[in-house]
């Protein structure tokens, strides 16, 4: 085990170096896009004059390494500074929407993944045979269709025909836990749809995939029935792609769920750094990249470190 | 072990097909059929790619077959085009991704160390920031032509090609197989094409499958927010995200591209379940 | 025109670029019920207290924020108008009339403003209104440091100073008789002032308290028990919602969580039509489509060229397919049919692609090939009318080739950059600003680098013009410049769109902004409480 902890030890330095490039490359792409944070607040009234007036006031008149070793100091304090927009506190405007985005990736996961990995071992206990086939094209159906169509079908069903659940999410503080669980249904199953095939068709292919190995035949004839042979023999040899394509969708529903926000009005991270790619305002892009990139960087070891512990041989590499 | 090669291939996929799965033959079918449109599109479609040839919305009629979209452009022949643009694109994409992001993940599993720690890490990078924030970000100092399109969404996909593949291609690289042939002295390039590939090929072929339609839907969300093919080319993400809006009344119009974009993504995973099914060498 | 039948009132307001950008509709006004059962004017007028309204708008951004100088888009304008006061307001008639202000008086070369403040106005806070505070709100926009989009506007002031606590006298470099029409912009808030600083927390004196606000997504107010007004804000409660996406704003709508909407899905409309719950207002204005092309950029800077493309657009088209009827036809020039110095005797210019051929060929070109960059950015449907643009264009030889740019940062590398683009403008009343501050040589907003000697001489001309029939004839003769030499193609002037309940009650809606200019808190009521 210590290699593991020695593994987990090496990845989390990375991790540190990884956030320090997405750093340097959302800082520069965000450079790279025409205008800046005070023609984009001015708009189309901005003249040159009031250009300048607000840049020098926020700073922008400074070179831009100087502006990012300044972003580099505050952040390695801890302080991730203020938006230049607004002038408000960042932390103090990502937090509850941090909240938010991790309330809805939660309840989307929690509905998604069980459905996936049930779905994915009943298709391959019964493969080639109808059920399988129905659970094959519902989903690649559905996830055949971009995530907004998804959510405006929900809507028409469950808001518009059947007035069950709310369309637009709207939360506050001060929603109670019961409200927020209504007020997100639409959004979360939309994001479980989205995501449901992928894990589902990756852990059927995974456990198919091993079913022709030596050891399977083995554990059959021993005469386990079939779902045994699967859950207890090819299961945990298919848990390494299987926990890959799984991270990677939770990666998604925390990090790639802006469409699903706008569409119901939910305010995430993913809405703020839109909003603030628009306005160029870089300290809050800055910020959101790195909440979004450290997510990544965490749920990718867990992946990597599950991987592990499946394949022990994978901890002495040579 | 040796599926992969071509003349094998095709030998015992033409030998197998008589015994394919009615799915499976349905699925060539359909592919067969989009195929045929895309390449005969101008023969097929009544009217002009982008000829507006009646009023908005007209019904579904004799004249206009399922009717016409919300400038007046022939609905069916905007999906005949449609084939053609958006499975070129896609499938170009999904090609290049799938070059890109393969061949550095088997990289990476094969020679593990440092080049894996240095691809690895890169990939993270690159898959750490959210991908319709980077694309938003590219395309909008890039521009939004088609070969860019192309180039950066088979980048941004590549990403997650390669993880899987790495994932895989680590386990496939660590067997016994793969350490006899080490032994043997096999050069790595023998052990990642022989050896590994082979191995791991039914789950990015599978893979495969989805990844073509994740194109379709990153076009379509691109198109949400504003980004996306150049009008007046005809591609479906473009087309539901259109007319999208006619669904919150119950109209069907915007289902026709959704579901012709299903329709593709149930044949060709269906043959690819077949393929799979074959390859892994079960009797059943 | 319109097929509610419109009731038009010619309507003066206030002038200033920052509108061209905004979602308001200045200039007349028509309002009709899209089923045909309910005509707005005979709805029930005796408005009801109580109830909790909630209006989702198209805009409302994270960036936002409760200073005045930064207010931008319709999220923040009609927030800003239920909690703050104004000197003045512009009635549902489209007059001018005291609010904060109770009177003022111009001296006799106009040049300097006394105004009267009414008594017994309290803010949020306790506070009793004085001239300090106005005072200090107006300064808010004027000074090198300061931030605001209406720091221009101000610019002409001399100096501000109080007469007694109860009236403002402004002294003004140049004389200006539309001054008080600045007072009654959405940004000219006036806040409660301590040793000459707003307090820029919210705090105002309008019928409404903010209650919370969470820029980009919702803001919540309670009415304000002590609020002047005796007959306004009926809402027990108010809600302004930021929903982005049509869609969702019409489902919002539809299933009763909000209780209005401004800017409809057009694409749609006939089917929003439908639904006999809902009343669908449509409000005549001076926004106008446009697609300016840079007259000193090669092929544009011939004017056949020019004329050739004006001649090759099928404008109808255009309106019925993109604005579905709401709206009015364009003609090359920016000034909306309802201003009195429209030219009337202008022949309305139509697709004659025998004529465009003709130009063509005049300029010496046999066919020709153009980059038209567009986006939605410029308005909803840029795209579209670029891409019919192309269809028409096409059969008088002329190939157009659509370019999608980014919405984003659309208004910083695009207008006014590419020789040819789509854009819009909300229009100004006034003939003479909108001609000096898009079509005059060297304003900052002419997008097209148009330089017309005669333009440009008749533009000051008129300005000191006192005898109307005379400048109506200097303004024709502006328009046909416009529409024969000018680089924009005006196709069309677009309505304002919104949708409500049926249960809200409005009476005659103003034209001055979009909502009822802005004070649909303050105006409408429910009838069902």
């Amino acid at each position: 085990m210590t290699s593991i902890a020695k593994i987990i030890g090496q990845r989390v330095a990375l991790g540190a170096l990884t956030l320090w490039i997405v750093s340097l490359i959302i800082f520069a792409g965000v450079q790279l896009l025409p205008g800046d944070v005070a023609t984009e607040l001015l708009g189309q009234s901005a003249t040159p004059e009031a250009v300048a007036a607000l840049r020098k006031s926020l700073g922008l008149d400074m070179p831009v390494y100087l502006r990012y070793l300044d972003w580099l100091g505050s952040i390695l304090r801890g302080n991730f500074g203020t938006a230049l927009a607004s002038g408000r506190d960042i932390a103090e405007l990502i937090r509850p929407r941090l909240f938010n985005t991790l309330v809805l990736a939660v309840s989307a996961a929690v509905i998604s993944v069980p459905l996936a990995l049930l779905g994915g071992i009943v298709a391959a206990v019964y493969r080639n045979t109808f059920i399988d086939r129905a659970i094959n094209v519902v989903t690649l159906a559905s996830i055949s269709f971009p995530e907004f169509f998804v959510a405006y079908i929900l809507i028409l069903i469950l808001a518009v025909h059947v007035a069950v659940f709310p369309s637009l999410s709207d939360v506050d503080s001060s929603t109670s836990f019961l409200g927020r669980l209504t007020a997100i249904a639409l959004p979360a199953l939309t994001l479980a749809v989205v995501v449901l095939a992928h894990m589902m068709r990756m852990t059927r292919t995974s456990i198919v995939n091993l079913l022709g190995n030596q050891y399977i035949e083995t554990a059959r004839l021993k005469g386990l029935p079939e779902w045994r042979v699967l859950v207890r023999h090819a299961l945990p040899n298919a848990l390494a792609p299987i926990a890959t394509v799984v991270v990677l969708n939770l990666a998604y529903l925390i990090t790639g769920v802006v469409v699903v926000e706008v569409v119901f009005v939910y305010p995430g991270l993913g809405q703020l750094i839109v909003d603030s790619v628009q306005k160029r305002d870089v300290p809050v892009v800055q910020a959101c990249s790195l909440i979004f990139a450290s997510t990544y960087v965490l749920l990718n070891l867990m992946a990597d470190v599950l991987s592990i512990i499946m394949n022990p041989r994978l901890m002495h590499p040579k | 072990m040796t599926m992969l090669h071509p003349p094998r291939i095709i030998k015992t996929g033409a030998s197998k097909f008589v015994s394919a799965p009615l799915s499976a033959k349905f699925g060539i079918a359909v592919i067969t059929l989009y195929v045929l449109t895309a390449l005969l599109a101008p023969h097929l479609a009544p009217y002009g790619e982008a000829e507006i040839v009646g009023t908005q919305f007209e019904p579904w009629s004799a004249r206009f077959w399922l009717g016409t979209d919300n400038l007046g452009r022939d609905m069916f022949t905007r999906l005949v085009f449609g084939a053609r643009n958006t499975i070129g694109i896609a499938l170009m994409t999904t090609i290049f991704a799938f070059s890109i992001g393969a061949s550095a993940g088997l990289t990476a599993a094969t020679f593990g160390g440092w080049t894996d720690q240095i691809l690895s890490r890169l990939i993270d990078v690159l898959m750490s920031i959210p991908q319709l924030i980077f694309a938003l970000l590219l395309l909008s100092i890039f521009g939004t032509s088609i070969p860019t399109l192309i180039i950066v969404i088979a980048v941004l996909d590549s990403t997650s090609v390669f993880r899987l593949t790495r994932a895989v291609g680590v386990n496939a690289a660590a067997s016994d197989y793969v350490e006899v042939a080490r032994l043997r002295g096999e050069g790595p390039i023998w052990i990642m094409t022989r050896e590994i590939l082979p191995n791991i090929a039914p789950t990015l072929i599978a893979e495969f499958g989805l990844r073509f339609c994740f194109v379709f839907l990153l076009i379509s969300g691109l198109s949400f927010l504003g980004l996306g093919i150049q009008p007046p080319t005809a591609d479906w993400g473009s087309m539901v995200r259109d007319t999208a809006t006619l669904i919150v009344y119950g109209d069907v119009t915007p289902l026709l591209p959704a579901g012709a974009i299903a329709l593709l993504a149930v044949g060709i995973n269906m043959v690819v379940d077949w393929f799979l099914h074959s390859a892994s060498g079960l009797k059943d | 025109m319109n097929k509610w039948g419109e009731i038009q009132v010619l309507n003066s307001t206030v002038d200033r670029r920052r509108f061209l950008k905004s979602a308001a509709a200045v200039g007349a006004l028509a309002v009709g019920s899209a089923n045909g059962v309910l005509p707005s004017f005979a709805q029930d007028a005796t408005p009801k207290k109580g109830g909790h309204f909630k209006i989702g708008v198209g805009s409302g951004s994270t960036s936002d924020s409760l200073d005045p100088a930064t207010y931008l888009e319709t999220f923040m304008y009609i927030f800003a108008r239920s909690l703050h006061g104004y000197l003045a307001e512009v009635d549902a008639d489209g007059n001018l009339i005291g609010e904060l202000a109770e009177s003022w008086e111009p001296s006799k070369d106009a040049k300097t403003w006394t105004f009267k403040l009414r008594k017994g106005v309290e803010f949020h806070n306790g506070k009793n209104l004085d001239a300090d505070d106005v005072i200090a709100s107006i300064n808010h926009h004027r000074g090198e440091e300061s931030k605001s989009g209406a720091k221009d506007d101000f610019k002409a002031v001399e100096e501000i100073r109080s007469d007694g606590s109860g009236t403002v006298v402004i002294s003004l470099k140049e004389a200006n008789v539309d001054f008080p029409y600045l007072l009654e912009d959405y940004q000219l808030a006036i806040m409660p002032a301590k040793d000459g600083k707003p307090d820029l927390s919210g705090v105002g004196c309008g019928g409404y308290v903010l209650d919370g606000i969470d820029f980009g997504v919702k803001a919540t107010s309670k009415r304000f028990a002590n609020y002047w007004k005796p007959n306004a804000a009926w809402f027990e409660s108010f809600d302004v919602l930021a929903i982005h996406d049509v869609a969702a704003r019409t489902n919002a709508l539809t299933t009763g969580q909000i209780h209005a909407m401004d800017k409809c899905d057009l694409k749609t409309i006939h089917l929003l039509e439908r639904n006999k719950s809902l009343e669908i207002t449509s409000v005549r204005g001076t926004q106008h489509y446009q697609f300016p092309m840079l007259v000193d950029v090669s092929p544009f800077d011939i004017v056949d060229v020019r004329l050739a493309l004006k001649y090759a657009l099928n404008r109808k088209q255009l309106l019925d397919t993109l604005l579905r009827g709401y709206g009015q036809l364009g003609n090359d020039h920016p000034i909306a049919a309802t201003n009195r110095f429209f030219a009337k005797n202008l022949p309305q210019r139509e697709q004659d692609l025998d004529k465009a051929r003709f130009h063509l060929k005049k300029a010496g070109l046999a066919n020709l090939k153009l980059k038209l960059s567009a986006s939605d950015a410029a308005y909803t449907g840029a795209v579209d009318a670029a891409v019919l643009y192309q269809q028409d264009a096409a059969k008088a030889g002329i190939t157009i080739e659509v370019v999608r740019e980014p919405a984003d940062g659309y208004y910083d590398s695009v207008w006014m950059k590419k020789p040819w683009c789509t854009n819009y403008w909300v229009g100004r009343p006034k003939a003479d600003l909108m001609f000096s501050q898009v079509y005059a040589a060297g304003a900052a907003w002419n997008d097209t680098h148009w330089k017309n000697p005669r333009f440009n001489e008749l533009l000051i001309a008129a300005r000191g013009e006192l005898d109307d029939a005379k400048r109506l004839e200097m303004y024709t003769e502006m328009q046909s410049l416009c529409r024969d030499d000018g680089g924009a193609v005006i196709p069309v002037f677009a309505n304002y769109i919104n949708a409500m309940s049926g249960k809200v009650g409005h009476n005659k809606i103003g034209s001055n902004w979009d909502l009822d200019s802005f004070r649909c808190a303050e105006r409408w009521w429910f009838t069902d409480v």
